[in-house]
C-alpha cells in the first residue's frame, strides 16, 4: 500500500522525478568513471610491467608506484647488479613523464631483446637512427600516426620508425642515450629491470639486495604489480575521495530540493495522512522510501551511463585513458548515492513531521 | 444515563494567534456525549464547530479546559498516543473531503485501512456500504475524476472503514443533492442504531440534524 502511494507520488511529478534520478545518475557515473579509469590505468601499468619479462624491478629511493619524475640513478648500476649472485641480466631505462598519464621511455633495444625477445612490430621496425621513435598501436591509433610521420615530443621532432604491439614496458620509446641527453640527464636511469637465473629465487635475491642497496626500492615483479592499486597511490586515493565528497554533496542538494518541494507541495496530503492516524514514523517511512527509490533508480541509470563513458573513452582516447568496469564499485557508488540522498531527505522529513495538521487541512 | 460518556469536554477554550491578533475560536465549551449517541452540531459559520472536532481528534492542542475521550485526558497524552487515538478511536469525515489526490478512491480507503493495521479485502458489509453510498463503481477513479459529492461520499466511506468508536463528520452532506444526502444520513443512522456507532455530525441543514438523537447549537465559540 505504501509503495503504491510512493509510485503515485513519483509519477505525479514526472519531471522532478526524472531530474532527480538523472542527477543521482550523473553522480554515480562520475564516481564509477573515475574509479574505472583509475583501475584501468593501474592495470595497464601493471600489465606492461609484467610484459617486460623481468623478475625484479630496481628503483631509486623515494619514487612512487606510478610515474617516475626523475632519473637519479647512475647507468653504472646495471653492470654492478649483474655481478650479484643469480642475476642473469640487468637493463636500465629512463622515463620522462609527458602530460597526463603518458610518458616517454628511453631504452636500449638490444638489452630489451635479451630480456624478453623484444617488441613485435605491427608496422615499420626498430629504432635505428637517433631521432627514431616507436609507439604502441593504441597511441598510434589515438594520434592517427603512421610510420614515417613526424612526432614532436619533449620539444624534439622524432620520426616514427615503428608501431609495436602494446603491453610491454611502455607506449612510447626512444633510444636511451638520446633521451638522457635531451632531458639533461646524461648517464642517468629511472629504473632497472633484472632477470635472475631461476625465477623461484627472485624473492631471495630481492631480500639480499635490500640489505646491500639501502634506500632503493627493490621488488619482485609480482610485488610491484600488486602495489599498483588505488590504495597505494596516495594521489589517486585522495582524488577519488574528493570526487566522492562532491558527489555526495550533489546528491544531497538535489534530493534536498526535490524532497523539500515535495513536502511543501504535499502539505495537505501529509496533513491528511496524520489526520487519519499515520504516525510520524510512517510519514518519514514514506518519504525515505521515495528517496531510496530515487537513489536506486539513479544508481541503476548511472551504471548504464558508465558504459557510455567507457565507449566514449575507447573511441576518443584509447591510449591515454582506459576505463574498466569495476563491478566491486557498483554497490559502493550506489551506497554513496543512497547516503547522499537520505541525508538530503532528513530536513524535509523533519519539516513534514512538524507541520501543523489543521493548517494543512485548511488549504483548498 | 445508560452508557458512560465517551466524550467529556469541560471549559474548553481555543485561541488562535494570527500575527498580533487573537482569534477566540472556542470560549468555554462543555459537552458530554454518551457511547452510541448520534449528536448533530449546528451553528453559524465561524462558530468553532470544526475547531472543536480537530481538538477532539487530537489534531489541535487546546488553550485551556479539559477533553476526555474514553475517560482519558487528551492533554496528558503523548503524540504517539494521540496518533493511536486517530488510528483506532476517532474517525474523521472532513468538511473539505481531504482525499489523497494521487490515489484512487479505493486506495484512499485502503490507505486508511493500512494505517489502522488491517490488510484485508473490503468485506461484504463494507461493499454494501459502498453501494448504498452510490460509489461502488467509482472506486478506481482518482479524486480529480470524481464530483464533489462523490468525493464526499468516498471520504465518508474512508471515515468508517476502520469502524472507529467515534465518528466525527464535518458537514458530510454539504455537497450532496437531497437524494444522496438522504442515503448518507440513512447510512449513518443505520450504523448508529445497528452497531451503536457514536456519531458527531456538523451540519447547517435542519433536515439533516433531525436524523440525530440530540442537537447541539454553537454560537461564538460556545454551546447554547
Ligand atoms: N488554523 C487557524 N488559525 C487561525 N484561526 C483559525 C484557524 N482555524 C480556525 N480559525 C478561526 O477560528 C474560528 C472558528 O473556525 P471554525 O473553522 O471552527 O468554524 P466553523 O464553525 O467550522 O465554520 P464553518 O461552518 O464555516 O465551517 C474562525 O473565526 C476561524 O477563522
Ligand atoms: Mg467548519
Amino acid at each position: 500500500m505504501l509503495n503504491k502511494l510512493i509510485f503515485a507520488n513519483l509519477g505525479h511529478r514526472p519531471v522532478r522525478t526524472l531530474l532527480s534520478v538523472l542527477a543521482i545518475a550523473v553522480e554515480v557515473t562520475m564516481i564509477l568513471t573515475l574509479v574505472g579509469v583509475s583501475y584501468g590505468t593501474l592495470d595497464q601499468t601493471a600489465q606492461r610491467a609484467r610484459g617486460v619479462g623481468a623478475d625484479i624491478i630496481f628503483r631509486p629511493p623515494g619514487s612512487s608506484a606510478i610515474g617516475l619524475s626523475s632519473a637519479p640513478m647512475s647507468d653504472k648500476i646495471p653492470a654492478l647488479l649483474m655481478q650479484e649472485p643469480h642475476v642473469a641480466f640487468a637493463m636500465g631505462t629512463m622515463v620522462q613523464p609527458l602530460s597526463g598519464f603518458d610518458s616517454i621511455t628511453g631504452l636500449d633495444l638490444d638489452d630489451f631483446h635479451r630480456l624478453n625477445g623484444g617488441f613485435h612490430f605491427l608496422q615499420g621496425g626498430p629504432l635505428v637512427n637517433d631521432n627514431d621513435i616507436i609507439v604502441d598501436e593504441y597511441y598510434a591509433k589515438q594520434k592517427k600516426l603512421h610510420v614515417g610521420d613526424t612526432v614532436n615530443l619533449v620539444n624534439h621532432d622524432w620520426r616514427l620508425a615503428g608501431i609495436f604491439e602494446g603491453g610491454k614496458l611502455a607506449r612510447i620509446c626512444v633510444k636511451l642515450h638520446v633521451l638522457q641527453e635531451l632531458t639533461g640527464n646524461p648517464g642517468h636511469l629511472s629504473q632497472i629491470f633484472l632477470k635472475v637465473d631461476d625465477p623461484s629465487r627472485a624473492q631471495a635475491v630481492v631480500d639480499a639486495m635490500r640489505l646491500k642497496f639501502k634506500g632503493y626500492q627493490i621488488y619482485t615483479m609480482e610485488e610491484f604489480t600488486s602495489l599498483l592499486s588505488i590504495n597505494s597511490v596516495g594521489m589517486l586515493k585522495s582524488f577519488i575521495g574528493v570526487v566522492i565528497g562532491v558527489a555526495v554533496v550533489v546528491g544531497f542538494i538535489v534530493v534536498f530540493m526535490a524532497m523539500y518541494t515535495a513536502v511543501l507541495e504535499r502539505t495537505r496530503e501529509i496533513g491528511i495522512l496524520k489526520a487519519v492516524g499515520a504516525s510520524s514514523g510512517l510519514i518519514l517511512n514514506i518519504l525515505f522510501r521515495e528517496t531510496l527509490l530515487l537513489a536506486l533508480l539513479g544508481a541503476a541509470f548511472g551504471i548504464v551511463l558508465t558504459y557510455g563513458t567507457q565507449w566514449l573513452m575507447r573511441h576518443a582516447v584509447p591510449a591515454s585513458l582506459v576505463q574498466e568496469t569495476v563491478y566491486g564499485w557498483w554497490p559502493i557508488a550506489t551506497g554513496i548515492a543512497i547516503v547522499g540522498a537520505l541525508l538530503g531527505a532528513i530536513v524535509p522529513g523533519v519539516k513534514a513531521v512538524k507541520q501543523d495538521v489543521t493548517e494543512a487541512l485548511c488549504y483548498e | 444515563m445508560s452508557e458512560p460518556a465517551i466524550i467529556e469536554v469541560n471549559g474548553l477554550t481555543k485561541t488562535y494567534q494570527v500575527g498580533d491578533v487573537e482569534v477566540h475560536a472556542l470560549r468555554g465549551v462543555d459537552l458530554q456525549v454518551r457511547k452510541g449517541e448520534f449528536v448533530a452540531i449546528i451553528g453559524a459559520s465561524g462558530s468553532g464547530k470544526s475547531t472543536l472536532f480537530h481538538i477532539l481528534g487530537g489534531l489541535t492542542p487546546t488553550t485551556s479546559g479539559s477533553v476526555r475521550i474514553n475517560g482519558r485526558d487528551l492533554a496528558g497524552m503523548t503524540n504517539t498516543e494521540r496518533t493511536d487515538l486517530r488510528k483506532t478511536t476517532v474517525g474523521f469525515v472532513f468538511q473539505k473531503y481531504n482525499l489523497l489526490p494521487t490515489l484512487s478512491a479505493e486506495d484512499n480507503i485502503r490507505m486508511v485501512q493500512y494505517i489502522g493495521g488491517r490488510h484485508t479485502e473490503f468485506d461484504a458489509s463494507f461493499q454494501e456500504i459502498l453501494k448504498l453510498l452510490g460509489i461502488a463503481d467509482r472506486m478506481k477513479h482518482k479524486p480529480r475524476a470524481l464530483s464533489g459529492g462523490q468525493q464526499q461520499r468516498v471520504a465518508i466511506a474512508r471515515g468508517i472503514v476502520n469502524s472507529p468508536a467515534i465518528l466525527l463528520a464535518d458537514e458530510p452532506t454539504g455537497n450532496l443533492d437531497s437524494e444522496n444526502s438522504a442515503a448518507v444520513l440513512k447510512l449513518m443512522k443505520d450504523l448508529n442504531q445497528r452497531l451503536g456507532q457514536t456519531i458527531l455530525m456538523i451540519t447547517h441543514d435542519a433536515d439533516a440534524a433531525s436524523y440525530a438523537d440530540r442537537i447541539v447549537r454553537m454560537r461564538d465559540g460556545r454551546i447554547v
